[in-house]
């Protein structure tokens, strides 16, 4: 009999007023007995809409049908035939946009936990399994990876099964790229990040840190003087944008890449770390993002006491996942919708001291569909904060770009590549994830990553 | 691993380091910078290149002890290996078609200042340098400078290497002496730049300079490197570091400096201490 409850099995969770205060993660994940019975609200029904919600294509039914029989190696190994992070994105998918938001539960209640039953199957083989990754046998073909991102793991990953002699090249001292450098601990471990790339590893995948294409070596020297037959791009997303407002440049204004970057890649979280980073009592962060929402929860954990998001659009247009919004309310965070900043206000010390902002009503519709804000005559007003980290996303890096001849680009930066395939402009260079489509998520970045690895495949294949 | 294959103290808080790392070595010019980490628990720091040799692979680096990672730097020995080392990020600076420049260089920014004055004299260039420091003591680079200038004024803060005075007081005395520079190219303390500034823009002498400020990865991905430049934002790290010296807004930059101070000296004194410790 299948669980007709309207409301999916609860997430067993930290308490607001004690993760608020520190870094473990959020979430802690289904015991068997919660997802089986959770596994039992799936109708496995004929339209599969959650399928085709998937950017990767998991064969939801399928492997949720495996859960509610407690077959969870079975369930892992239907997940793991079309996604190769699934620990990571049964954590940081947008569910409610995508697999969730597709679902006929959801019609009348709400729709099965597709993302928490992902988590826990993952969380479940990696705890339980002992099945050790046999090293492909070798084809001889050499492929270099740009960024160790979820593009480029993914790539790397479908890859280096096929028997391709893989090398990532990573610019950071660590691999795993926004993975480890932008999400936060307690949204995903990075242990579990590391237990991906440890995983990459087995399968002969050589990851060289420290090495920024585009600076040290060119995409054209890895393959005419390194022997690599392909490149995958996947350097993800680049420059963090500002708003062009007074005050932007005072001492205690942040991006939210290098908050983020601080506090998770440098763990500035410690107590004694190296890395400096501002404590601050009141924080504002500017945006509406997932990112916004990972600054303004990890500067609480820091211990500011007021923490405001200002976001010039309305809950209903907020671009964060579902979950994270919850979340990030439940600690106290404090939404100020309809609300834009026009300048940054310095203390005496020329450090932040507040910031102005004006109310915005919502009009027309824009290009994207959202109504557009605009500004309330008279409506302005400060808010006194000693730092504000602005979350308005990104434009693309141009280091690649920049070195590498007939590489073409949009007009806003962002690669132009194949959808199907990831293949640019030039032969044989492949490109996906962010550096392609601009800001996006985890797992559309690891299905370009794998459309990719397929293409490249087959174009050494025909060589 | 980047092994330092050679130190040399070259006064009491400057060191000067060669390190093993032949890809950055192979690409290095003069200009660009590189981004270290001691230890695996340890911050990202830029330095400047100061020099490079191709064909031994190894890449210069002189850096004064200021906080607790460079501090931390000064105690490592030749032979050990330095966690991570990358590079080169920057642009380089654009040194072609200069037939007469003065390059002033101000403390330990002389060891920025010395590979473009060297590229410049191996490009066929007059190099006139002015060199400044506080004192005798801290004096670095004088026989490698002498080598690649045509005129070298030593200035000192108080008289006790070459002349008394600032670099800005050498700097007006050659051009109104009817130097006549295509170009001047000035690194060292944000306030020595800003004061150079001050003198070419009266001359209209184009002025170069290079900036220094703080940054996590350098590659353009935190912003926190920005400075405004006649009026825009700018990232150091991928739209420098040189930059036009007479657009560039140095208070806002010597504030922007400021912001660790108060931590790095912190940081400075318990690394001092705990390497005391391990010391006795």
């Amino acid at each position: 009999m299948p669980n007709m409850s309207l409301k999916k099995n609860e997430m067993p969770v930290q308490e607001p007023n004690v993760r608020n205060k520190n870094f473990k993660e959020v979430a802690l994940g289904y015991t068997k007995e919660q997802a089986m019975d959770e596994a039992q609200r799936c109708l496995n029904c004929k339209t599969r809409n959650c399928v085709a919600g998937c950017p990767v294509r998991i064969q939801i039914p399928e492997f949720i049908k495996e859960v509610a029989e407690g077959n969870f190696e079975e369930a892992y190994q239907i997940i793991a035939k079309s996604s190769s992070l699934p620990a990571v994105c049964g954590r940081v998918c947008p569910q409610e946009t995508q697999c969730e938001g597709k679902c006929v539960r959801g019609i009348k209640g709400e729709p099965v936990a597709i993302g928490r039953l992902e988590r826990f199957v993952a969380d479940y083989h990696n705890e339980n399994s002992s099945t050790v990754l046999e090293k492909p046998k070798s084809n001889g073909h050499k492929v270099a990876v740009v960024g160790s991102g979820p593009a480029g793991l993914t790539c790397a990953g479908d890859l280096a099964k096929m028997g391709y002699d893989v090398t990532i090249f990573e610019a950071l001292h660590m691999a795993g790229g926004v993975l480890v450098y932008g999400i936060p601990e307690f949204r995903l471990p990075k242990d579990i990040v590391q237990k991906e790339i440890d995983g990459l590893k087995e399968l002969g995948v050589k990851v060289e840190t420290n090495m920024v294409i585009g600076k040290v070596l060119s995409i054209d020297e890895l393959k005419d003087e390194y022997g690599f037959e392909a490149v995958f791009i996947g350097s993800g997303a680049g420059l963090p944008k500002f708003m062009k407002i007074p005050g932007e440049n005072l001492k205690g204004v942040y991006s939210a890449n290098e908050f983020l970057t601080r506090v998770n890649l440098m763990k500035a979280y410690k107590r004694d770390a190296e890395t400096p980073i501002g404590r601050c009592k009141r924080v504002a962060v500017v945006g509406g993002g997932n990112v916004a929402m990972d600054a303004a929860r990890s500067a609480l954990r820091l211990g500011a006491e007021e923490v405001y998001i200002i976001y010039r659009r309305s809950r209903n247009e907020l671009p964060a996942r579902a979950e994270e919004v919850e979340h990030a309310e439940e600690e106290g965070i404090v939404f100020k919708f309809l609300t834009n900043p026009i300048e940054i206000l310095p203390d005496e010390n020329r450090f932040v001291g507040g910031i102005k902002c004006v109310e915005m009503e919502l009009g027309e519709p824009d290009e994207s569909g959202r109504r557009r804000p605009v500004v309330k005559q008279g409506s302005e007003f400060e808010i006194p904060v000693e730092c504000v980290i602005m979350a308005l996303g990104t434009s693309p890096n141009p280091l690649i770009k920049d070195t590498t001849e007939g590489l073409a680009t949009q007009k806003w930066g962002g690669i132009i590549a194949e959808e199907e395939t990831g293949l640019t402009s030039r032969e044989g260079i492949y490109a996906g994830g962010d550096a392609v489509t601009g800001a996006a998520t985890v797992i559309l970045a690891m299905g370009a990553g794998k459309n990719a690895a397929q293409a490249i495949d087959e174009y050494i294949r025909k060589k | 691993m980047y092994k330092i294959i050679k130190k040399m103290e070259l006064n009491p808080t400057v060191t000067r380091m060669d390190i093993e790392a032949p890809l950055i070595a192979k690409k290095a010019e003069p200009g660009q910078f590189i981004i270290l980490r001691t230890d695996n628990e340890g911050e990202r720091i830029p330095l400047t290149i100061a020099d490079y040799d191709r064909e031994a692979g190894t890449v210069t680096i002189i850096f004064q002890k200021v906080g607790a990672t460079t501090e931390k730097l000064g105690h490592m020995q030749e032979g050990e290996c330095l966690q991570d080392f990358v590079g080169p990020l920057g642009t380089a600076s654009e040194l072609d078609g200069l037939k007469k420049v003065a390059v002033i260089g101000g403390g330990v920014g002389c060891a920025i200042a010395y590979p473009v004055a060297k590229k410049l004299h191996e490009l066929g260039a007059e190099v006139h340098t002015v060199a400044g420091f506080r004192n005798k003591e801290l004096v670095i680079l004088e026989d490698e400078f002498e080598k690649v200038s045509d005129k070298f004024v030593k200035m000192s803060d108080d008289g006790t290497w070459g002349t008394k005075g600032l670099v800005t007081n050498a700097l007006k005395d050659l051009i109104e002496d009817g130097e006549q520079y295509d170009e001047v190219i000035a690194i060292g303390p944000l306030i020595m730049m800003k004061f150079v500034c001050a003198l070419t823009k009266e001359y209209g002498i184009k002025t170069v300079v290079s900036m220094n400020p703080v940054m996590v990865d350098g590659t353009g991905m935190c912003g926190g490197c920005r400075i405004t430049v006649g009026g825009e934002t700018k990232f150091a790290c991928v739209d420098g570091p040189d930059f036009d010296g007479h657009l560039v807004d140095f208070d806002e930059a010597m504030d922007r400096g400021s912001m660790y101070k108060p931590f790095e000296q912190k940081r400075r004194e318990e690394t001092c201490n705990l390497l005391a410790k391990e010391v006795q």
